[in-house]
C-alpha cells in the first residue's frame, strides 16, 4: 500500500483524523509560501470533457477523484469515469456551492478543481471553499474579485503599466471636452450611449472633422432609444484580433507566460478556432505582450493558471488589455501542445504550494522547437441557422486516431445525449504541426474523419474555414466570419454517387431487415423477363446550403447478388457491386470508376452520409399518400421550433395578420434568446405554444391559416 | 493435449474412433512398444476425400468448335428469347398505360416490384401465355402471376394487367390464374390477388364461362384454399364487376384502393338498363362505400403504394411461416444451423456453359452428367447405380442445400433403365425426398427385343412410380419430350409441382418427321405444310403460350429456377409426414 493510499484510508476512518486534516488546510493561507501540502484526493465541480480531462491528469498522478452530476447527466461520461460519484439532483445544481463543498468536506476530498464555466470564476465560492480548509484549485478570491471587476481591474492594470483601451467613459458630455478626448485618444473613436445595446446609439467617427457630426447622432438616437443621451467615447479598432496570453504563477511570486493564443475566429462573440503562437505577430509585440500579460498577474498576487486577453489591433500592431480570465480555459490545450506541459499538473503544483516546474526561459526554449497548435471547437450548432444549438443522441461518431500530434478531449461518445441544459460542445480537437500550414492541413485532414450523426454540429463549417484563403494566410480578425460569408457559406451540390451510396444503403438495409435466408441469386431477375426489383428512391436534401426542397430520385434496379444499376441526376452507374456493413454502417460499393465506402446513418427520416471527409444530410420525404392516410397536418402553413426551447413570449395572436419577418415568438434555448420571424406575410390561425412552454425541435408553434397571402 | 473428450468424440459421426483409451497414459513421448499395435487399425479418411467421390467431373472442352458452334446458335436463341419477354414485360400498348398512370396507377409489375421484398427474386410464371394464340396481342395473357416474397413469407401473386385489353380474362387469363391458383394450393402459398379487371372477355365467353376450368373455378378455388388455411388477400386497384366481384368478396382480407377500386354484381349501365337507377360507380362500389356501409372491404386506401403497404401488413400478420433454407437433419429447431448463402456450395463449374454444352440441334445426344454438374451444389452427385441402366441417370444431390433425387435422361429408356429410375423414385418417395426430372426423352424403346424384355410393362413400372410418388417433383425439359416417355418422366399430365423448359427443347408425340412419315404410312395424302406445322407446335414458345409449362428459362438459370420452385414447395409450410402409396406393379 502506498503512503498515499494509506493517508487516503485513515482519513475517511476516523473523525479525528479528518478534523487533523482540516485543521491543516484552514491554516495553509496563512504560512503558504512556507508549506507543502499534497492533494490526494480532490472534487471534481464541473461537467463533460473538462471534467474527464482534469480527471485524467489526478489519475495519472495517483489521485482520488470525486465527480458530480445532475439528473440529466447521470450517464454522461463525467459522472461515469469515477466510482466517486455524486449526484446534485436539479439542472443547475453545478453552482450550488454550498452542495459541492459539503460533498467535498463528507467524502474526504483536499481539493476542489473548478473546471471552466460553472464556479470557476466565483471569488465567493472560492472563498468559501478556503473557509472551509478545502484547497480551491484556482487563484486566491481576492485576485478572482479584483479581476471579476472590470473597471477595478483596468485600474490595477493601468497602475501596473498594461495598456487599456484609451477612452472617456466620465459624466463630462460637453461636446468639445468629448471631441478634445477623442484627439486625445485618436481616430477612428466610437461613440457609444451609456445605456446603449444592439448597435443603437452607436456611431464610429473617422476622424476629427467627422467628430461632431457623428456625436449629435449618436446623442439624438440614444435620446429617442433610451431617453438618456449620455455617451462614452473609446478607441475604435477597425480590425481587431483577439489575442491572450497564458500565464502561471505560484505561491513564491514566480510567474511565467506560456506563450499566446490567437482567438480572432469567432462566432456569436465566442471562439470556435484558437492557435498558439499568433500569425503574423513580430517577435518584439510577441515578448512585450508576454512581459505585460505577467505584470497583469503579479498586480494582482495571482496564483495558479490565468489568461490574460487583449485586443490587438492589426492596423497598429496596438494591443490592449481587455479582462484576465481566472481560470484554466477551455482552449488550453493549444498551450499544452506548443509547450509539452500538462497545465492541470501545474495548477496542482501550484495548489500544493509548490514551485513552477519550469522558468520563463525553459518555456520559451521549449516553444521555439515545437511549431505550431490550433483547436477547433466541435459544437452541435446549426452554423446556417446563424449557429443556433442543437441537441440530441449522438447516433454516430467516429473520431480520428488519436496521435502525439492529433488530441481530442471529447466529453461524449456514441449514445450519449448532448443536453439542451447545457453548453452545446461535444468536443476539442487539437492538432500540433512543425508550421501553421501544417497544422491547418492535419487539422483539415482530421476533420473529414470526424464524423458525427445525431444533432447537427459546425465540422462542415469549420472544413470551409480550413479551406478559406485568408484563413490559411494568417489573416485573421474576429469579424472573419462576417466579412468572409459568401466564402464560407457557399451554395453546395450534392454528388449522384452519394445519393446512389444512400439509396443502396437503404435498400441492402431493408432487405436484410426481412429476414430472410440468402441465396446466391437473390434480388437478380431470373428468367428472360427483365427483374421485378427495380425501385425509385425519393430523398430530400438537408445539406447546409443546399437550395430548399431539393429533391432527388434515385433509380435501382438490382440485377444480382449485391449488383445494381442505379440512375440518379441523369448519370447511370451499371453494374455497382455494394455490400453494406451492419456493424460500421460503411456501404462499400465497386462503380465503373471508382470505389466508395459512405457511412450512412438512418435516424427515422433523416439521413446522415460521410463520403470523402465530407457530411450529407439527407432526408426521406413521405410517401405521396402518407398525408391522407394517416391524416398528416401539412407542416408548410406552420412556423416549427428550430431547436428544444422554451417558449419566452408569444407576440402575436390567432387572428392577426403579419407580414414577412415580423416577430411571432420568442424562444430560449441554450441560455440565448431567438427570435421567430414570419417565414410570409399571411394570418395566423393558432398559436400552439403559449409562454413558458418547453418545445422539442420541429413541433409547431404558430400556425397560419390555409390561404396565405404573401405566397 | 488434443485428444477429445469421449463424449465429443461420439458426438462426431465423421472421425474413427481411435482406442486411446486403451492406450496406457504415458506423457506422449514415450515410445510405444510395437507389441501394443499388433492390432491392425482404420485409416483415417478426410471428409474432403469422402465427398470427393461424388464431384461429376466434366469432359467439356471450350475451346473445341463443336461447343463454339453450339453456344452461339443456343445464345442467338436466347437473344431471341429475351427480346420477345421484354417486349411482353412492357404489358399493353402505350395509350392504355399512359392513361393507366394519368389516373394516378402504378403499372402491374411496379405495383408487384412494390410488393416483395426488396433484394428477393420474383418467380414469375409462364410470361409467354397468349403469344400469338388469339391473333391479337395479349401480352402475358394480360395477368401477371408468380411467386414472390412478402414480408419474408413466399406468396402466389395474380396481378390483372388492365393495360391489356382492360385486364378481362381471355381464355387463357383463366387458365393461368387458375395454374397459380394449383401453385399456390400445391404449395401451400398464400394469394394476394392485385385485382383490375373488367371481367370475363364477352366475345371469348364460351370458353372462359361455362366449363370446369373456366372463370367460376376462381372462386371454387379461392374457398377450397381458404378451407385449407390457405390465407387469400385481394388488392382491389380496379374494377370487380359481376363474377369479379367474387374474388374480393371471396378473400379473407381485402383492401380497395379509394376512387380507383370499385365492386359490384352490375356496373352502372346495367343498373339504369335494369332498374332506371343512374347511379355512380363510385357510389355503386366504391371504396368508401365497401368499407364504411357494406363491410364487403376492410381496409380502405388512398393509392396504389398505400394499398400495397396494407397488403404486406396483412401477410405479416398472417402468422405464415416464413421461408427458409433447410436444416440439416436433426438441427430443425436451431434456426442458427440452417445452412446460408456461405455454406451453399456453387456449382464447380459454370452454368453459362451450358449453352454451348446443350446447342439447339437435338439430334445430338445431351450428356446428362454435365448437365447435372451444372445445376447441383458443388457438383456433387450420389449417384445410384451407375453402370446399371445407363440410358436414365439417377442419384442424390442438393440445389441451394435443398436435398434431391435426379433422375436425368441419357438416352433412350430401356427396360433396365425404366426399372432403376422405378427403383429410384421407389427410394426418394419413401425419404420424402423431393424429385427433380431432367426429360430429354424421345421415348421408350421399341421393337422385337425390347418388347420380348417386357418393355411394356417395365416402361409402366416407372410411370407408375412417377404418378404415385407423393414427394414435391419438378421437371425441366432440357431437350425433347416425346411419346411414353414424357410420361415417364413426370410431363404435365403427372403433376410435378413446376414444369420448366429450355428455349431449345421440342413438346410432341414424336418428332415432326416420324410422324409426316407415320401419316403417309396409314394412307393419308401427306398435307405438304403438315411437317412445317408439327415443327412449330413443338417449340417451347408454342407450348408456353399454352401453359403446357409454367415457362421457358435460360438453361444457366436452372439452378435458380429449381431453388426458388423448391423453396416454394418445402420451404414453407408442408405438411408433415405424407406417405407415398404405390399402385400395383406389375412384376
Amino acid at each position: 500500500m502506498t503512503l498515499s493510499a494509506l493517508l487516503r484510508t485513515t482519513s475517511r476512518l476516523g473523525p479525528t483524523a479528518v478534523r487533523r486534516a482540516r485543521r491543516a488546510a484552514s491554516t495553509l493561507p496563512a504560512n503558504a509560501s512556507t508549506t507543502q501540502r499534497s492533494l490526494d484526493s480532490i472534487l471534481i465541480a464541473n461537467r463533460g470533457e473538462i471534467a474527464l480531462r482534469v480527471g485524467r491528469t489526478a489519475a495519472q498522478h495517483g489521485i482520488r477523484v470525486t465527480t458530480l452530476y445532475t439528473d440529466p447527466d447521470s450517464k454522461a461520461q463525467h459522472a461515469l469515469s469515477s466510482p466517486f460519484a455524486y449526484n446534485l439532483g436539479s439542472v443547475s445544481a453545478y453552482l450550488d456551492g454550498d452542495r459541492i463543498i459539503e460533498i467535498a468536506k463528507r467524502e474526504g476530498c483536499q481539493g476542489i478543481h473548478p473546471g471552466y464555466g460553472f464556479l470557476s470564476e466565483n471569488s465567493a465560492f472560492a472563498r468559501k471553499c478556503t473557509e472551509a480548509g478545502l484547497v480551491f484549485i484556482g487563484p486566491p478570491w481576492k485576485a478572482i474579485e479584483d479581476m471579476g471587476d472590470k473597471s477595478q481591474s483596468k485600474n490595477i492594470m493601468t497602475a501596473a503599466g498594461v495598456p487599456c483601451v484609451p477612452g472617456y467613459h466620465g459624466e463630462n458630455q460637453d461636446a468639445d471636452f468629448l471631441e478634445a478626448e477623442a484627439d486625445r485618444i485618436k481616430y477612428p473613436v466610437l461613440i457609444k450611449a451609456v445605456k446603449g445595446g444592439g448597435g443603437k446609439g452607436m456611431r464610429i467617427a473617422h476622424s476629427k472633422a467627422d467628430f461632431q457630426a457623428q456625436l449629435q447622432s449618436a446623442k439624438s438616437e440614444a435620446m429617442s432609444s433610451f431617453g438618456d443621451d449620455h455617451v462614452l467615447v473609446e478607441k475604435y479598432i477597425t480590425t481587431p484580433r483577439h489575442i491572450e496570453v497564458q500565464v502561471f504563477a505560484d505561491k513564491h511570486g514566480n510567474c511565467v507566460a506560456l506563450g499566446e493564443r490567437d482567438c480572432s475566429i469567432q462566432r456569436r462573440h465566442q471562439k470556435i478556432l484558437e492557435e498558439s503562437p499568433a500569425p503574423h505577430l513580430p517577435d518584439a509585440t510577441r515578448k512585450d505582450i508576454w512581459a505585460k500579460a505577467r505584470s497583469a498577474a503579479l498586480a494582482v498576487g495571482y496564483e495558479g493558471a490565468g489568461t490574460v486577453e487583449f485586443i490587438f489591433d492589426n492596423d497598429s500592431g496596438e494591443f490592449f488589455f481587455m479582462e484576465m480570465n481566472t481560470r484554466l480555459q477551455v482552449e488550453h490545450p493549444v498551450t499544452e501542445m506548443v509547450t509539452g506541459q500538462d497545465l492541470v499538473h501545474w495548477q496542482i503544483k501550484v495548489a500544493e504550494g509548490a514551485p513552477l516546474p519550469l522558468t520563463q526561459d525553459e518555456v520559451e526554449a521549449y516553444m521555439a522547437t515545437s511549431g505550431h497548435a490550433i483547436e477547433a471547437r466541435i459544437y452541435a450548432e446549426n452554423p446556417d441557422q446563424g449557429f443556433i444549438p442543437d441537441s440530441g443522441t449522438l447516433l454516430h461518431v467516429r473520431t480520428p486516431a488519436a496521435t502525439e500530434d492529433v488530441r481530442i478531449d471529447a466529453g461524449f461518445v456514441a449514445g450519449d445525449e448532448v443536453s439542451a441544459h447545457y453548453d452545446p460542445m461535444i468536443a476539442k480537437l487539437i492538432v500540433r504541426g512543425a508550421t501553421r500550414e501544417e497544422a491547418i492541413r492535419k487539422l483539415a485532414a482530421a476533420l473529414e474523419e470526424y464524423e458525427i450523426a445525431g444533432p447537427i454540429t459546425n465540422i462542415e463549417f469549420l472544413k470551409t474555414i480550413c479551406r478559406s484563403s485568408d484563413f490559411i494566410s494568417g489573416d485573421v480578425e474576429t469579424g472573419y466570419i462576417d466579412k468572409h460569408r459568401a466564402e464560407l457559406f457557399p451554395a453546395k451540390t450534392i454528388d449522384p454517387e452519394v445519393l446512389a451510396q444512400v439509396a443502396l444503403a437503404c435498400l441492402q438495409r431493408d432487405a436484410s431487415l426481412a429476414s430472410r435466408v440468402q441465396a446466391s441469386f437473390e434480388g437478380s431477375g431470373i428468367g428472360f423477363s427483365p427483374g421485378y426489383q427495380a425501385h425509385q428512391v425519393s430523398f430530400a436534401d438537408l445539406t447546409p446550403g443546399a437550395k430548399d426542397d431539393s429533391r432527388h430520385e434515385v433509380r435501382i434496379q438490382q440485377t444480382g447478388d449485391s449488383t445494381y444499376n442505379v440512375t440518379v441526376q441523369g448519370v447511370v452507374f451499371e453494374q455497382v457491386v455494394s455490400h453494406d456493413n451492419s456493424n460500421s454502417n460503411i456501404v462499400t460499393s465497386f462503380f465503373p470508376h471508382t470505389r466508395l465506402d459512405t457511412t450512412v446513418i438512418r435516424d427515422g427520416d433523416t439521413i446522415i452520409a460521410f463520403q470523402k471527409g465530407t457530411q450529407y444530410r439527407l432526408t426521406i420525404p413521405p410517401a405521396k399518400w402518407m398525408e391522407k392516410a394517416l391524416g398528416m397536418k401539412d407542416v408548410k402553413n406552420s412556423v416549427l421550433a428550430p431547436m428544444p426551447c422554451k417558449v419566452l413570449r408569444v407576440e402575436v395572436a390567432a387572428g392577426d395578420t403579419v407580414e414577412k419577418d415580423q416577430p411571432l415568438v420568442v424562444i430560449e434555448s441554450m441560455k440565448m434568446e431567438t427570435v421567430i420571424r414570419s417565414p410570409h406575410k399571411g394570418v395566423i390561425a393558432k398559436v400552439v405554444h403559449q409562454k413558458g412552454d418547453q418545445c422539442k425541435s420541429g413541433t409547431p408553434l404558430v400556425e397560419f391559416a390555409e390561404e396565405s397571402g404573401g405566397e | 493435449m488434443r485428444a477429445p473428450s469421449p463424449l465429443l468424440r461420439s458426438l462426431r459421426p465423421n472421425t474413427v474412433a481411435l482406442p486411446y483409451r486403451r492406450l496406457p497414459l504415458r506423457p506422449s513421448t514415450t515410445i510405444t512398444s510395437p507389441r501394443l499395435l499388433s492390432r491392425s487399425i482404420a485409416n483415417y479418411t478426410h471428409p474432403h476425400h469422402a465427398s470427393a467421390i461424388s464431384v461429376l467431373p466434366t469432359a467439356v472442352d471450350t475451346t473445341s468448335s463443336d461447343f463454339q458452334e453450339n453456344a452461339r446458335q443456343m445464345e442467338e436463341l436466347l437473344d431471341r428469347m429475351a427480346s420477345l419477354h421484354g417486349t411482353i414485360s412492357q404489358g399493353g400498348p402505350q395509350k392504355a398505360k399512359d392513361k393507366h398512370l394519368a389516373r394516378g396507377k402504378m403499372l402491374p409489375r411496379d405495383r408487384v416490384s412494390a410488393l416483395i421484398d426488396p433484394g428477393t427474386s420474383f418467380l414469375e410464371l409462364s410470361p409467354l401465355a397468349g403469344h400469338e394464340v388469339y391473333g391479337e396481342d395479349v401480352p402475358a395473357g394480360g395477368i401477371i402471376t408468380g411467386i414472390g416474397t412478402v414480408e419474408g413469407v413466399n406468396c402466389m401473386i395474380v396481378a390483372n394487367d388492365s393495360t391489356v385489353k382492360g385486364g378481362t380474362y381471355y381464355p387463357i387469363t383463366v387458365k393461368k390464374h387458375l395454374r397459380a391458383q394449383a401453385i399456390a394450393q400445391e404449395n401451400k402459398l398464400p394469394c394476394i390477388y392485385l385485382v383490375d379487371s373488367g371481367g370475363a372477355n364477352l366475345p371469348h365467353q364460351a370458353d372462359v364461362f361455362p366449363d370446369r376450368d373456366h372463370f367460376g373455378r376462381i372462386f371454387f378455388n379461392q374457398a377450397r384454399m381458404s378451407s385449407l388455411g390457405i390465407p387469400q388477400i385481394a388488392v382491389v386497384m380496379g374494377p370487380c364487376t359481376a363474377g369479379g366481384a367474387y374474388v374480393p368478396a371471396m378473400s379473407d382480407e381485402t383492401i380497395i384502393v379509394e376512387n380507383q377500386g370499385t365492386i359490384f354484381l352490375a356496373g352502372p349501365p346495367l343498373v339504369k338498363a335494369a332498374t332506371g337507377e343512374v347511379v355512380s360507380a363510385e357510389d355503386l362500389g366504391g371504396g368508401h362505400l365497401h368499407s364504411t356501409i357494406s363491410g364487403v372491404t376492410d381496409y380502405l386506401a388512398v393509392d396504389d403504394a398505400h394499398a400495397i403497404v396494407l397488403a404486406r401488413r396483412s401477410i405479416s400478420n398472417l402468422n405464415y411461416p416464413q421461408t427458409h433454407l433447410p436444416s440439416t437433419p436433426g438441427s430443425l429447431s436451431n434456426a442458427a444451423a440452417a445452412p446460408t448463402a456461405t455454406t451453399i456450395k456453387e456449382p464447380l463449374y459454370d452454368p453459362s456453359e451450358l449453352n454451348g454444352i446443350v446447342g439447339t440441334n437435338l439430334r445430338r445426344q445431351i450428356p446428362a452428367h454435365e448437365v447435372i454438374a451444372r445445376i447441383v451444389d458443388g457438383s456433387e452427385f450420389a449417384e445410384f447405380k451407375r453402370d446399371y441402366g445407363t440410358t436414365l441417370v439417377t442419384g442424390f444431390a442438393r440445389i441451394y442445400g435443398h436435398q434431391v433425387g435426379i433422375v436425368a435422361n441419357n438416352g433412350i429408356l430401356f427396360s433396365e433403365s425404366s426399372l432403376k429410375g422405378a427403383h429410384f423414385i421407389e427410394l426418394c418417395a419413401q425419404r420424402g425426398i423431393p424429385l427433380v426430372f431432367l426429360q430429354n426423352i424421345s421415348g421408350f424403346m421399341v421393337g422385337a427385343d425390347a418388347e420380348k424384355g417386357g418393355i411394356a410393362k417395365n416402361g409402366a413400372k416407372l410411370v407408375t412410380a412417377v404418378a404415385c410418388a407423393d414427394v414435391p417433383k419438378f421437371t425441366v425439359v432440357f431437350g425433347s419430350s416425346a411419346g411414353a416417355g414424357n410420361y415417364g418422366m413426370c410431363g404435365r399430365a403427372y403433376s410435378p409441382r413446376f414444369l420448366f423448359m429450355w428455349p431449345n427443347a421440342k413438346i410432341g408425340v414424336m418428332g415432326s418427321e416420324q410422324l409426316s412419315a407415320v401419316m403417309e404410312a396409314v394412307g393419308r395424302s401427306a398435307d405438304p405444310d403438315l411437317k412445317a406445322r408439327i415443327d412449330r407446335e413443338s417449340e417451347a414458345v408454342f407450348s408456353s403460350a399454352r401453359l403446357w409449362d409454367d415457362g421457358v428459362i435460360p438453361p444457366a438459370q436452372t439452378r435458380q429456377f429449381l431453388g426458388l420452385g423448391l423453396a416454394a414447395a418445402v420451404g414453407g409450410k408442408v405438411d408433415a409426414d405424407v406417405r407415398t402409396r404405390f399402385g400395383v406393379f406389375r412384376m
